[in-house]
């Protein structure tokens, strides 16, 4: 008889087995390169800046035996009260909600369309929303101010078509901001819509019919209720990192575009205020989880049904 | 399951037969439906009395699901007019016709209740208020989903879900009901007893209608009258009755049951008898052939009417001699493989009471004497 298998066993039966590993893996990576660097921001938001490297006060202090621990809440009250924060708040949260209502009105019949063409007429059309995944975010933005400047392509040829005398003001301005947003988030909008209108059971529709709904009454009373979670889970795709986003209104929006990333980034780089900007974060987290949270309880309450 | 009625109050209440004066309330005038080069329907002429349960049979891809499909509206045919009560509807879309139809998933709507499934066509004809909940609420009653009308389709048994389908194609009336294979997704057991309780509800209503099916039992067991359907066409319509008895195919007679087809040529002009290569004696048929000698024919013999005895029979014609290759005993029959000097195997089903009746039960090997009246015997000539 000998001992040795045993501490093995005790061992094995200690560690992580294989489906853990897996699926713990993106947990681990999302801890370490996520949740640590914004545990970091949110300690930062409660210091107070000054002229050093890091460029904050230190909020934990040990000095003459005593731990002083000092939180600013400066920065917070700012943030919630200064017409600027609010204002480029409101502005993002707005622009965003614009990006989002407009790549629905684009994104929903689309789709709906791709999913009902055949099959190969289908991955076709795919491949044409994803392809401009291949070319580089920046240079995709950057192009558009050729197409949307007083002297661009869209200008000129409309000019050309005798539509317009005077060019059309599209860049530097909200609509050339939009026409971005909604061109760059549109793909992020119809993968989600398109994978639920593609599983869409069209027996559904053929019974709507045959019960005497005529097919706009079908779509309305059966397509477009049936598709609501998929139409919330696309949004919030769209909507959550339209709030953040910095650099279509940094190319394509006018100097009065001024959204919450451009602020943070002002903070950051040019006043060197890591304070205010990590306050700035806190307070975008903390907006963009509300309707998170209110998708999660929509979930958790329709669960089970298909 | 509350309220499932007990076997003896689902038999079938006797009706009468579907009045002749209406022998054409639904009817297809040469229909043909192609999908590029293979043609579903082809030239499917048909006639459906009013409150008859008639059955579309046949295998998959026989066009029987594309006809239903036709006459719903869901597909336009290519030449020919579907008829409901003396109104061509042939150009109608499927939400003007007096036409409904309870799909294969039963397809209710996820989103919604049951009630709400049931109040949808209603609604759609802009019904009073009040009407759709009298006429849901007396159409739950009907299939006894009464108390699940608050669920959702999801919380429903399979048996429930074919109810709260079925509630929902009959709220409207519809001159004609489709039933799209009403039993396949449902569970075995609970099929024939779910036969029996949908076939009740139907005569209770009286709808006339039309369902598809492969399975050839539910068929038999639901249908006043059958077509049987392949590569499009209607080969044979009738009572499950005459189908089986009579049939008028090849085709017919190996799709409904089983059977033991002979190839056979008339002995003589206008004779009884015919001459198989596969028998040692002829074949003696009930009725003389109006026809010409050596006619070749196929002449079909069920297994369960042939008489499998030890001794030799004493006639001369409709018999056989052969030894036992095989058998399966299948609980109500045994099924006995019988192969015959030429080669040939018959299939012979014996019920027990039968087997019982013989000195000891026939074992593999035994030489045995098979014999049949020539009336079982039936001669197609397609």
């Amino acid at each position: 008889m000998t001992m040795g298998p045993r501490p093995l066993a005790w061992l094995k039966s200690r560690l992580p087995s294989g489906r853990t590993l897996v699926i713990g893996t993106p947990f681990v990576f999302l801890l370490v390169f996520f949740m640590v660097p914004f545990v970091a921001v949110l300690i930062i938001s409660f210091a107070d800046p000054q002229m050093s490297v890091p460029p904050y006060t230190p909020i934990a202090e040990f000095r003459d035996g005593y731990l002083r621990i000092t939180l600013s809440l400066e920065h917070y009250r700012a943030v919630l009260t200064d017409s600027l924060y609010i204002g480029s708040y409101l502005y993002s949260v707005e622009v965003a909600a614009l990006t989002t209502v407009l790549c629905l009105l684009i994104g929903y019949p689309a789709c709906y369309l791709i999913a009902r063409s055949s099959p190969s007429k289908r991955n076709l059309l795919l491949m044409a929303v994803m392809l401009p995944f291949w070319t580089s975010y920046l240079i995709r933005v950057y192009a558009w101010i050729g197409l949307l400047k007083n002297q661009g392509l869209i200008n000129h040829f409309l000019h050309w078509l005798h539509l317009i005398d005077q060019p059309l003001k599209l860049y530097h301005n909200n609509a050339g901001l939009l026409i971005g947003m909604v061109y760059n988030y549109l793909p992020y909008l119809m993968l989600p819509l398109y994978a639920h209108f593609v599983k869409l059971d069209t027996t559904l529709l053929e019974a709507a019919r045959v019960l005497g709904a005529r097919p706009w009454q079908a779509f309305f009373t059966i397509t477009v209720p049936m598709s609501k979670r998929a139409v919330i889970a696309a949004s919030l795709l769209v909507f959550i990192p339209a709030v953040g986003e910095y650099v279509i209104p940094e190319i394509l929006g006018g100097s009065n575009s001024l959204m919450i990333g451009r602020v943070m980034w002002d903070d950051f780089f040019v006043n060197t205020d890591w304070p205010s900007a990590s306050a700035a974060t806190g307070a975008m987290v903390l907006l963009l989880l509300l309707p998170m949270a209110w998708f999660q309880r929509l979930q958790k309450r329709e669960i089970g049904s298909p | 399951m509350p309220n499932r009625p007990t076997p003896a109050d689902t038999l079938r209440p006797s009706r009468p037969p579907a009045p002749d004066s209406e022998p054409d309330f639904v009817q297809l005038i040469d229909v043909v439906k192609k999908f590029g080069a293979t043609t579903a329907v082809d030239h499917v002429s048909l006639s459906v009395r009013r409150k008859e349960l008639f059955a579309l049979l046949g295998s998959s891809g026989c066009g029987k699901s594309t006809l239903l499909r036709l006459m719903a509206g869901l597909e336009t045919p290519d030449a020919g007019r579907i008829v409901v009560d003396g109104q061509d509807i042939t150009q109608l879309p499927p939400y003007q016709r007096p036409v409904n139809m309870m799909f294969q998933s039963y397809a209710l709507f996820p989103h919604m209740t049951v009630e709400a499934n049931a109040a949808y066509g209603l609604k759609r004809e802009g019904a009073p208020r009040q009407e759709i909940k009298e006429r849901v609420g007396a159409a739950l009653d009907l299939v006894q989903m009464s108390q699940y009308a608050k669920r959702k389709p999801h919380q429903l048994s399979g048996g429930q879900q074919q109810r709260a389908a079925l509630a929902r194609s009959l709220v409207k009336r519809p001159k004609l009901l489709l039933l799209d294979e009403p039993m396949s997704a449902l569970d075995k057991k609970i099929r024939q007893q779910t036969q029996f309780e949908l076939g009740n509800i139907l005569y209770s209503v009286g709808v006339t209608c039309v369902l598809v099916t492969h399975d050839q039992e539910e068929a038999m067991t639901m249908a006043d009258r059958l077509a049987v359907m392949n590569e499009g066409r209607i080969i044979q319509v009738g009572t499950p009755n005459e189908v089986y008895e009579a049939p008028t195919s090849r085709f017919a007679a190996e799709f409904i049951g089983s059977t033991n087809l002979f190839e056979a040529s008339l002995a003589g002009d206008e004779s009884r008898l015919f001459n198989c290569k596969d028998l040692e004696v002829p074949l003696q048929v009930h009725n003389p052939m109006n026809a010409r000698m050596n006619l070749a024919v196929q002449i079909s013999l069920r297994p369960e009417r042939i008489t499998l005895t030890f001794e030799p029979v004493d006639q001369p014609t409709n018999w056989a001699v052969g030894t036992i290759e095989q058998y399966a005993y299948m609980g109500s029959y045994t099924l006995y493989y019988v192969r015959l000097k030429s080669g040939r195997v018959m299939a012979v089903d014996m019920s027990q009471l039968a087997v019982r009746a013989l000195p000891r039960p026939p074992d593999y090997g035994d030489t045995v004497y098979l014999s049949w009246g020539s009336d079982h015997l039936v001669v197609l000539t397609r």
